[in-house]
């Protein structure tokens, strides 16, 4: 028979290495007893034995992280059923995390046990602060866990006041941190703390935070039992705190309303002042686009998405509806799509910044798929709701061209369906008497792949190009008229058409 | 005024907070003070440091840096018109606070929330200076949720989530009509445009630069909002579909339910009853069934309101008898989740079993299954529900006896 002694401090390690020589020598559960507590071990096999390669059994992280929590619970079995199961899965014979194995399953519901006696002493410990030991402050706490985890539990209090000392007391052990050095050692003095004034406080808080009118004290209990109460200074409180909980909440029922404060009169009147209605004629459209209730889209949509450039701008460029980016920023174009338009316009020379984009629907349509929202093309009905605004903002706009990208964009404007493929690259007359070009929508192009995409890349940068030719006309319209010299030939350099 | 003690001001002032459902400190950035220049730790799960009475977990210092407000909405204790006790912390009484409940174990960091003062802009500057001065000052670490006002300028929305853990925005309540109606200045646009502001910068943040540097993080923990239940008119269906828009619109951690509480001097609009508790129950329930489960919030409510009797998914099963039973050996992953009595982990713990063997009905019980409420559902080795799934009395088998109805 091999006995083992486990020592109170340092209990993990010393199972560990036996464990490890044991089952390296082949010597079977039954033959060894870890109960030693009081005779000096009969024969510890070496600790390490890592050298040699292949005559040790290794266990998976996970499973030895749950077998040495386990070995922190109460249970006097517990380091004979860890080897025990250690043994059986060396030889095949178990399958960790096997619950349908009586040993397996206890081992599991020790290892649970312990979890939540560590998180409840990660909760319900409660400092109180002493004379201070030089620079830092010093605190101690006396707390009475389940089970003996103090080893387990502690480090995470190092972590976390690891600006302070501080001393945790529990019937067995004391854990002392100082300087930023854990140790352990036997209890010698078993008697909680001095008080500390910080309870009056805290025990104020606890007693404002509590709503009368939610009693519940099992749900309390059950979080919080009643073993670990004596330590916890708001514990007190609760006693009253119940038995006043049902009076309180009556009177506050039974209470009727009062007039209101003074200065409340005051408060409304400042602020139907500061609501004055906006000058800008676009400024005020656009504040009232943000309230538009014409469709359903607005409940699901974030705001309005409005369009975005100068009012006197003779190009206007008008898409499909704002994506998921758009509706989220309140900006046209912002997007993946309005992104490729942006690098496409640059290559061939098309100033976005001098024309007024917009899009023919100003609600973002979608369906909410877990965390992901799904685009959904607009229906006619859609459409001809939000074409109200698009009216209006080409009356204020007024293009001399209208860019139109998409079959929907196409449609709100010339008021014409019809295939993209026939329709893309001609100007048609639009519902507002001027033309409209009619290209792809550049989300379309995102959509292809090789030669498709290409092409169809071709073919709107063609029509991008003429849209910057018309650009570049009325510039140089403008540029006659007025100061002169403001459109520049060629080379794409169109650095002259931005506005200072 | 007469000056009041920090004591008085603290009860106040946590007085105000309490009606804010949301504790939670999880998730987010990992930190702690090992290096031994700060103070705190966060990240992983969130410890609840104490439970009031009313069964709440008490994991944050929850106050109101001022209850003194501009606005005048009905639910709200706080609202101008009415007339409680007002009291405001200076910035050094709440990181006085904070640093020494948490150096005592007491909290895991602050929930900061405030009534509106002056101006949107002026309160959440207010509430910034608090949480820098906590961060750069005392070197904390621990968690810090701050409740953003939603018109307040985009540089402080900025900055609130340099310093923050967690940022959030309460809709309050689920259609801009009980909005009007209650909170008349509150604005359903103007609140989802500071979310969708949010998840913005929190998506910039999380892209790397084009050397491969960090952004600084922005509220590492996301954003959270809360809606009030039972003071407007609004069915558990629309509440249930303005979640999930909300899920999926602003990537939000959690959506909190409160039951609406009556509040001292409360305002005549509303309804004086005790809060509808076990309405919000099935609400957090469903919510979880939304983000975890698969379902969708149409299938939930589909008759408006949320079974009171039963969990919403044991009502799902019970009016989709024919999805039934479900062959534990061989059901895909989204039928199991759907199977009442089973949670995730158990659904986890089965595929992991099914690999190496059948499972049988005791398997389930060692599993963690609730087999009370499972066992007329599923079909696994040695257990067949007969005609236990199609029982006329099933749902009377779950459901809590009748009650006697009062005569008052």
């Amino acid at each position: 028979m091999h006995r083992v002694a486990i020592p109170r401090i340092g209990a993990l390690a010393v199972w560990r290495a036996a464990a490890r020589g044991f089952l390296r020598d082949g010597i079977r559960p039954e033959e060894v007893d870890w109960s030693g507590a009081d005779t000096l071990f009969d024969r510890l096999p070496e600790a390490s034995d890592q050298g040699r390669a292949g005559s040790s059994y290794t266990l998976s992280k996970a499973a030895l992280g749950t077998i040495e929590t386990a070995l922190s619970h109460s249970d006097p079995d517990r380091y004979a059923r860890a080897y025990q199961v250690v043994w059986r899965m060396a030889h095949g014979d178990l399958r960790f995390g096997d619950r349908s194995d009586p040993q397996m399953h206890k081992l599991l519901d020790h290892a649970k046990a312990v979890r939540r006696d560590i998180h409840k002493m990660h909760a319900f410990v409660r400092f109180r602060e002493g004379p201070p030991h030089g620079e830092r402050r010093a605190f101690a706490a006396w707390f009475e866990p389940e089970h003996p985890i103090v080893e387990a539990g502690t480090p995470f209090f190092a972590k976390r006041f690891g600006d302070m000392d501080w001393v945790i007391a529990t019937p067995t052990l004391t854990a002392t941190f100082k300087n930023g050095t854990l140790t352990y050692a036997e209890t010698s003095d078993a008697k909680p703390p001095p008080d500390d004034a910080a309870e009056e406080l805290w025990c104020t808080y606890y007693a404002s935070i509590f709503n009368p009118a939610r009693l519940m004290t099992r749900a309390m209990q059950s979080e919080m039992p009643k073993k670990y109460w004596k330590n916890l200074p708001e514990a007190r409180l609760i006693p009253d705190l119940v038995q006043t909980a049902q009076s309180r909440s009556r009177a506050m029922q039974e209470a009727a309303p009062t007039q209101a404060p003074a200065f409340f009169e005051a408060i409304a009147r400042a602020q139907d002042r500061a609501e004055e209605a906006s000058p800008d004629a676009m400024e005020a459209l656009r504040r009232r686009a943000a309230a538009c209730e014409r469709c359903d889209l607005a409940c699901h949509a974030t705001q309005t998405v409005w369009g975005q450039g100068p009012v006197d701008a003779p190009l206007m460029i008008v898409g499909e509806q704002p994506g998921d980016q758009e509706d989220l920023a309140g900006l046209p174009f912002v997007g993946p799509a309005g992104q490729l338009l942006r690098a496409l316009a640059q290559d061939v020379g098309l100033s976005i910044d001098d024309a007024y984009v917009t899009n023919a629907v100003k609600h973002f349509k979608f369906t909410p798929r877990g965390k992901r929202r799904i685009h959904q093309r607009p229906n006619v009905g859609e459409v001809e709701a939000c074409k109200w605004w698009l009216d209006l903002e080409m009356r204020l706009i007024k293009p001399r061209l209208v860019l139109a990208m998409g079959a929907t964009a196409a449609r709100a404007l010339t008021g014409r369906n019809g295939a993209m493929a026939a329709r893309r690259g001609r100007v048609e007359p639009g519902r507002h008497g001027g033309d409209v070009l009619v290209t792809l929508h550049p989300s379309y192009l995102l959509r292809l792949d090789g030669a498709a995409k290409v092409q169809a890349t071709q073919a709107f940068c063609a029509d991008l190009a003429r849209a910057r030719d018309f650009q570049r006309d009325s510039a140089q319209a403008v540029g006659d008229v007025a100061v002169g010299g403001g459109g520049t030939p060629g080379n794409g350099d169109l650095s002259g058409l931005h506005r200072g | 005024m007469a000056k009041r003690s920090l004591s008085e001001k603290l009860s106040i002032l946590a007085d105000a907070a309490k009606y804010d459902a949301s504790c939670a400190s999880s998730g987010g950035e990992r930190r702690n003070s090992s290096d031994g220049k700060g103070l705190g730790s966060s990240g992983g799960t969130g410890i609840c440091h104490s439970y009031a009475p009313d069964g709440r977990c008490i994991s944050l210092l929850k106050i109101l840096m001022t209850n003194f407000c501009i606005y005048d909405c009905a639910y709200c204790v706080n609202r101008a018109s009415s007339r409680i006790e007002r009291a405001r912390f200076s910035v050094e009484e709440v990181v006085y606070l904070t640093v020494e409940f948490y150096r005592r174990n007491y909290i895991e960091g602050l929930f900061l929330s405030s009534g509106i003062i002056r101006s949107p802009d002026d309160t959440m500057a207010d509430m910034v200076r608090i949480v820098r001065t906590l961060r750069e000052q005392e070197n904390f670490r621990g968690y810090v949720h701050l409740k953003t006002i939603p018109d307040a300028s985009p540089e402080l929305l900025d900055e609130a989530g340099k310093w923050a853990d967690r940022l959030s925005i309460n809709v309050e309540l689920p259609t801009q009509k009980g909005l009007d109606q209650l909170a008349p200045e509150k604005d359903l646009t103007e609140i989802r445009k500071a979310m969708g502001e949010v998840r913005l910068r929190r998506e910039a943040s999380r892209e790397k630069t084009y050397r491969g540097k960090r952004k600084a993080k922005f509220a590492p923990a996301g954003q959270s909002t809360q809606m009030i239940v039972g003071a407007d008119g609004a069915n558990d269906r629309t509440i249930l579909h303005q979640s999930s828009n909300l899920y999926a619109n602003y990537a939000l951690s959690r959506v909190y339910y409160s039951a609406f509480s009556p509040i001292p001097d409360s305002s005549r609009i509303l309804p004086l009853k005790s809060p509808p508790l076990v309405r919000e129950h099935r609400l957090y329930q469903a919510d979880w069934l939304l983000r975890f489960y698969g379902f969708e919030a149409g299938e939930l409510a589909d008759d408006g309101m949320l079974d009171l009797d039963v969990d919403p998914k044991l009502s799902w099963a019970l009016r989709h008898r024919a999805a039934f039973p479900v062959d534990i050996n061989t059901a895909g992953k989204e039928m199991l989740l759907r199977v009442p009595g089973i949670g995730t982990r158990s659904v986890q713990r089965i595929l992991g079993a099914r690999r190496h063997r059948r499972l049988r009905y005791e398997d389930l019980a060692a599993i963690g299954a609730n087999m009370k409420t499972a066992k007329a559902f599923i079909v696994a080795d040695g257990w067949s529900p007969g005609g236990l799934t199609d029982a006329a009395n099933l749902r009377a088998r779950f459901a809590p006896p009748p009650e006697q109805m009062l005569l008052i």
